[in-house]
């Protein structure tokens, strides 16, 4: 079978249900995947995908930044952080901005590197920003605990971990938008297993398919969707079977429970959601950067008022929709976090047109 | 930002390896993936191995890369 057929399978599935079909990719991977494949040209008229709110750095809130800044213009501080992280906005300032004036931010690619620099270095301080979901959390859960067990007094994590299926079920009870279907994402579901969308399904009556990132990869998942709706199905399935077990990655589970406790956290453009985060749990408080800089003063969050990233994460608009889109507010000249980074919405609509 | 690629362990010391992806080394952590054997692929993310894949995916992934079709019956 190669992509062609799929797509052709969809379009009869969409003309037998004979009603438009909407399904969302809930992962940022997915979301460029799908335009920089052309996927989504290739998909019948009646079938449209929506960005879900699967971006790590467009959902980490305002707040958060600010924090991160705050933090930054301590003396003898360097922010170890994944590259996207440095250019959205905070209410006043942007990591890269600080960086320009003089504040030592690093950009890594692995969290072990921010573990290095901390060993290397023992008279700075080093903060890691913990931003990303369940595919993440573990490589940053594992440095925790080693510079624990290392005995290292000068590494430090700002936990802003967030966890994928909570905000898909919050997005459904929002009731902004009507879905037909989930693409789950597929590197978030190598570690926590296919199990953990039953929720999702059980309770918002939505199919959901673990997908990888290729053409055929999404359009198989979408298929496989769209036979869930002619069925009256809600159920989970993989289609990324290379990658994905039902129970996930057990050995990055373990190590995440005994690092983290569940917690509520905000989301840009969602507000808080329930017990959706993970804070540092109290036998690592030692690491935890949120308690040693627990003092700093930081501004009130605002965001810009006109970005309607919030709504774009939520899918209840797209990226064109926003007075600023590629206006005001592009890649290189950002005014939200969807357009800053590379997995953004708008970024995505920008640079593959619309 | 989750994105993972599917690499070759080359050399393994304690818990590090060192990992073959497009030709590039790269160390890789291997805590989450004890199984792992020197001459197997696992899917990296962050510097860290997360899943093992079987010879017979990763040959899939490259055809699906490009472009060959499958037979039918391969895809299963
Ligand atoms: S186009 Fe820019 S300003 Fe508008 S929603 Fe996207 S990131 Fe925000």
């Amino acid at each position: 079978m190669n992509v062609e057929t799929v797509i052709a399978n969809v379009r009869s599935i969409s003309e037998t249900l004979n009603r438009r079909l909407v399904f969302m990719e809930v992962c940022g991977t997915h979301t460029v995947s799908a335009f920089r494949t052309g996927l989504r040209s290739l998909l019948p008229d009646n079938v449209s995908l929506l960005s879900g709110p699967g971006c790590p750095v467009c959902v980490t809130p305002t707040g958060y930044l600010d924090q991160a800044i705050a933090i930054a213009r301590q003396p003898g501080t360097v922010i170890a952080t994944f590259g996207d992280m440095l250019r959205v906005p905070g209410t006043e300032s942007a990591l890269e901005k600080e960086r320009a004036t003089g504040a030592d931010i690093r950009m890594v690619y692995s969290p072990m590197d921010a573990l290095n620099m901390a060993k290397a270095e023992p008279e700075k301080t080093v903060v890691f920003l913990g931003v990303g979901f369940e595919t993440t959390t573990p490589t940053i859960a594992w440095t925790i605990k080693e510079a624990c067990e290392q005995g290292l007094k000068n590494y430090y994590v700002l936990s802003a971990h967030k966890t994928i299926p909570e905000a898909m079920m919050a997005l459904v009870s929002a009731g902004d938008v009507k879905l037909d279907g989930f693409l789950c994402p597929g590197h978030v579901s190598v570690i926590t297993g296919s199990e953990a969308y039953k929720p999702v399904c059980a309770e918002c009556g939505i199919p959901c398919v673990v997908a990888g990132f290729e053409a055929y990869d999404m359009a198989r998942g979408i298929e496989m969707l769209g036979k869930q709706q002619m069925e009256g199905k809600a159920e989970v399935e993989v289609e990324y079977t290379r990658s994905v077990t039902a129970g996930g990655n057990v050995e990055a589970q373990k190590l995440c429970v005994d690092v983290f406790d569940k917690s509520d956290t905000e989301w840009r453009g969602f507000g808080v959601i329930p017990q959706s985060g993970l804070s540092i749990a109290d036998k690592y408080n030692d690491v935890d950067a949120a308690i040693k800089f627990k003092g700093l003063e930081v501004p009130e969050a605002e965001d810009h008022s006109a970005c309607r990233c919030g709504d774009v994460l939520r899918g209840i608009c797209l990226p064109p929709d926003c007075p600023m889109f590629g206006k005001t507010c592009t890649p290189s000249d950002p005014v939200g976090a969807c357009m800053v980074s590379s997995e953004g919405s708008c970024s995505a609509y920008y640079k593959y047109g619309q | 930002m989750c994105l993972a690629v599917p690499a070759k362990i080359m050399e393994i010391d304690g818990v590090m390896a060192l990992v073959e992806v497009d030709g590039v080394r790269r160390e890789g952590n291997l805590t989450f993936v004890p199984e792992a054997r020197i001459g197997d692929y696992v899917l990296i993310h962050a510097g860290f191995a997360i899943q093992k894949w079987e010879e017979a995916d990763v040959k899939e992934f490259n055809d699906i890369m490009s472009g060959i079709e499958l037979p039918d019956e391969d895809k299963a």
